[in-house]
C-alpha cells in the first residue's frame, strides 16, 4: 500500500497536470485551430505567478504574499490570460505560423526574464518551499489529497470546456478554424473569438503550471524544461485527439505512461548510456509525433467520433 | 564611437549568419507554404557534421564546409522523403507540426552522436587584427565573404537558370506553374536541397564565431523567423536584409539594454514589425 500510494500517486498527479495543459491546448489548438508552441511560458508564468502569492514573505528576494492556494491558482489563471492576452492581441490576426513563431518568442522572453529578474523570482537559484494545500508535504496523505485536488480540478475544466465546446460558442470556433471566411460571412467577430480561445486556454495553461509548482514544491527557469513541456503536451493532443477533450485527456494519460514507462527502462541502461537516457526519449517524443501524423492523424479518439456521438445523444433527447 | 563601430561589425557577423538561415527559410516557406521549425536545427546538424570532419579528419574548415553541407542536404531529403512529402496533400498546418518533430528527432540524435558538451572547432587563439580601436578577427572575415559567397551565388541561380525561373514562378503561383510544364517534385526537391545548403553553411559559420552546442540552432530560429518575417516571408531577398536588421540591432542593442536580454530583442522587432507592416518591410513581387 506504502509502495503504491508512493509511485502511483505522484504519476497519477502529473498525468493529471499534463491532462490540464492538453485540455487549455485542445481549446487553442483542436478547437480553434491556434499553433501554441509556447505552452512552458504560459505554464511557467503560471508557476512563478502562484507561488509568489502563496509563499511566505523572503528575507532574500521579492513578494511572499502568504495567501491561500486558490486565490494562487486564480492569480496564475489571470498572469497566463494577460500575458496570452499580450501575445494574441499583436498575433491573432495573423496567420497560424506567425503565431506559432510569436509563440516561441514570449516562451523565450519568459524564460529570460525569469532568469535574469532575480528580484523578483530569484533568478537561476529559482524558489523552493511552495506549499501545498491543507495537508503540508511530508505529511502522511499529502500526496493523496492533492491528487484529489488535482483530479478535481481536471474534471471541472473538463466539464467546463466540454459545455463550451457544444455550445453556440464552441460552434463558432469550430467554424472559425475550419472556414475563416465563412464565420465573418455568418457575422461573427473572428478575431474576437480566436483571442477569447487563445486566453481561456492559455489561463488553464497557467493552472497547469501552477498545479506542478505546488506539488513539486521547487520551481526554478530550468525545472521548466521548454522541449518537454510544451512537446509532451503536443504529442499528449495529437496522439489523443485534437478537438476532442475526452481525447486531451486520453493522450494525456497514456503518453505520461509511455514517458515514466521509458524512465524506467532507461534505468537499465549501462552507465556510459544513462546521461544520454534524456535524449533517447526526446527522440521517442519526437517519432512518436511524426508517426502519428503519418499513419493516425486523428489521434486515438478522433473529433469526428466525438461528433457523431453528439448528434446520436441529441436524436435520442428528441425521440 | 569605436564601440558602436565594434558592435556594428559583430553585428554583421552574425547578421551574415542569420541571413543564411532566413533565406533558406523564406524559399522553403515561398515553395511549400509552411513555417520549417526544424531549420535551426538542420543548423546545428551542418555544424556538428563539419565538428567530425574538422577534429576527427583534420580538414580545413573550408574543405569540410562542402562536404558536411552535403551530408545535411542528405538528411534533409530523407526527412523529406519518409515525412513531408506523404503529409504535403494534407494542410500545411500539419507539415508544421511535423517539422516540430523533425526538429526534436534531430536535436536528440545530435544529443546522442556527439554529447551534450560544449564543443569548437579549434583549441588555438586567433590574433585579431588591430585597427584603431577596433579589433576584427579572421573568423569574422571567413564568415562574412562565405554568406556574400553563397548569396550571390543564389542570386544568379533564381535569376539566370531554368530551374531558379521555375521556383520563383512556383512560389508566385503554384497552379500556373504546375499548368505550364513545370515539374513541381523536381522544384520542392530543389528548394529543399538549396535551402539546407545555406542553413548548414549558416550553422557552420556559427560555430566557427562561437562554439557548437545541441541546442544552438534551436536558440537562433527566433532571429532566424525574425529576419524571415521582416523581411516579408517567402521573399529571400528580403530575408537578406531582415538578417542583417536583426544581426546588427542585437548586436547594438547591448548598448542600451542588459545583453542578457538580446534575444529579446530580435521578438521586439519582428512584433513591431507585425504591427505595421504584418507583410514585411520590403512588401512587393515575391521571390
Amino acid at each position: 500500500m506504502e509502495g503504491l500510494i508512493g509511485y502511483l500517486v505522484p504519476f497519477v498527479i502529473f498525468a493529471g497536470i499534463y491532462a490540464v495543459l492538453s485540455l487549455g491546448l485542445n481549446m487553442q489548438w483542436g478547437l480553434t485551430g491556434l499553433f501554441n508552441i509556447g505552452i512552458v511560458a504560459f505554464a511557467g508564468a503560471g508557476a512563478y505567478a502562484s507561488a509568489l502569492l502563496t509563499r511566505e514573505p523572503s528575507d532574500i528576494f521579492g513578494i511572499g504574499l502568504g495567501l491561500p492556494f486558490p486565490v494562487g491558482l486564480l492569480g496564475a489563471m489571470l498572469v497566463a490570460a494577460l500575458l496570452a492576452l499580450f501575445v494574441g492581441w499583436i498575433t491573432i490576426r495573423l496567420r497560424a505560423d506567425y503565431l506559432a513563431i510569436a509563440t516561441i518568442g514570449i516562451g523565450e522572453i519568459v524564460r529570460l526574464f525569469l532568469k535574469n529578474e532575480a528580484w523578483l523570482t530569484n533568478g537561476v537559484r529559482g524558489m523552493d518551499r511552495i506549499d501545498r494545500p491543507l495537508i503540508a508535504r511530508g505529511d502522511y496523505g499529502s500526496n493523496l489529497f492533492y491528487m484529489v485536488v488535482v483530479l478535481a480540478l481536471v474534471v471541472a475544466v473538463y466539464w467546463l470546456f466540454e459545455r463550451a465546446r457544444r455550445s453556440p460558442w464552441g460552434r463558432v470556433l469550430r467554424a472559425v478554424r475550419d472556414n475563416e471566411l465563412t464565420a465573418m460571412a455568418a457575422g461573427k467577430n473572428v478575431v474576437s473569438y480566436r483571442l477569447q480561445a487563445f486566453v481561456l486556454g492559455s489561463a488553464v495553461m497557467g493552472l497547469g503550471g501552477a498545479l506542478w509548482g505546488h506539488f513539486v514544491g521547487f520551481i526554478s527557469p530550468e525545472a521548466f524544461l521548454p522541449m518537454q513541456v510544451t512537446f509532451l503536451t503536443w504529442v499528449m493532443l495529437i496522439a489523443g485527439g485534437s478537438g476532442n477533450n475526452k481525447g486531451a485527456i486520453l493522450g494525456a494519460v497514456a503518453i505520461w505512461t509511455i514517458w515514466s514507462g521509458s524512465q524506467i527502462l532507461t534505468g537499465y541502461l549501462p552507465n556510459e548510456l544513462a546521461t544520454q537516457a534524456g535524449a533517447i526519449r526526446m527522440l521517442l517524443v519526437g517519432l512518436m509525433l511524426v508517426l502519428v501524423l503519418l499513419y493516425r492523424p486523428e489521434g486515438l479518439l478522433s473529433e469526428g467520433m466525438q461528433r457523431e456521438q453528439d448528434i446520436r445523444r441529441q436524436r435520442q433527447g428528441k425521440s | 564611437m569605436a564601440e558602436i563601430l565594434q558592435l556594428l561589425i559583430f553585428g554583421i557577423v552574425l547578421g551574415s549568419i542569420l541571413t543564411l538561415g532566413a533565406v533558406g527559410l523564406s524559399l522553403t516557406y515561398g515553395i511549400l507554404r509552411f513555417a520549417h521549425f526544424a531549420h535551426g536545427d538542420v543548423m546545428t546538424l551542418g555544424a556538428y557534421f563539419a565538428l567530425t570532419l574538422i577534429v576527427s579528419l583534420q580538414l580545413p574548415f573550408l574543405a569540410a564546409l562542402p562536404i558536411s553541407a552535403g551530408l545535411t542536404v542528405l538528411v534533409a531529403l530523407i526527412a523529406d522523403k519518409l515525412v513531408y512529402k506523404p503529409l504535403r496533400r494534407t494542410q500545411p498546418v500539419i507539415l508544421l507540426i511535423a517539422s516540430v518533430g523533425i526538429a526534436l528527432i534531430l536535436r536528440s540524435a545530435i544529443q546522442l552522436i556527439w554529447g551534450s558538451d560544449v564543443q569548437t572547432y579549434s583549441q588555438g587563439i586567433q590574433l585579431p587584427y588591430r585597427i584603431a580601436d577596433i579589433t576584427i578577427k579572421p573568423d569574422h572575415i571567413l564568415i562574412v565573404a562565405c554568406a556574400l559567397v553563397l548569396v550571390t551565388a543564389m542570386h544568379f541561380f533564381l535569376q539566370k537558370t531554368r530551374i531558379g525561373k521555375a521556383m520563383r514562378a512556383m512560389s508566385d503561383n503554384r497552379d500556373l506553374a504546375q499548368v505550364t510544364g513545370i515539374d513541381t517534385d523536381r522544384i520542392i526537391l530543389w528548394t529543399w536541397g538549396i535551402s539546407i545548403l545555406l542553413a548548414s553553411v549558416g550553422g557552420m559559420l556559427l560555430a566557427l564565431d562561437t562554439q557548437l552546442h545541441p541546442v544552438i540552432g534551436w536558440r537562433l530560429l527566433l532571429p532566424v523567423f525574425a529576419a524571415a518575417i521582416l523581411g516579408g516571408i517567402g521573399k529571400p531577398y528580403g530575408a537578406i536584409a531582415g538578417g542583417m536588421v536583426i544581426g546588427i540591432a542585437q548586436e547594438l542593442s547591448t548598448l542600451a539594454i542588459s545583453p542578457a536580454y538580446k534575444p529579446a530583442v530580435a521578438f521586439a522587432l519582428m512584433v513591431v514589425v507585425l504591427i505595421l507592416r504584418p507583410k514585411g518591410i520590403f512588401s512587393g513581387r515575391s521571390i
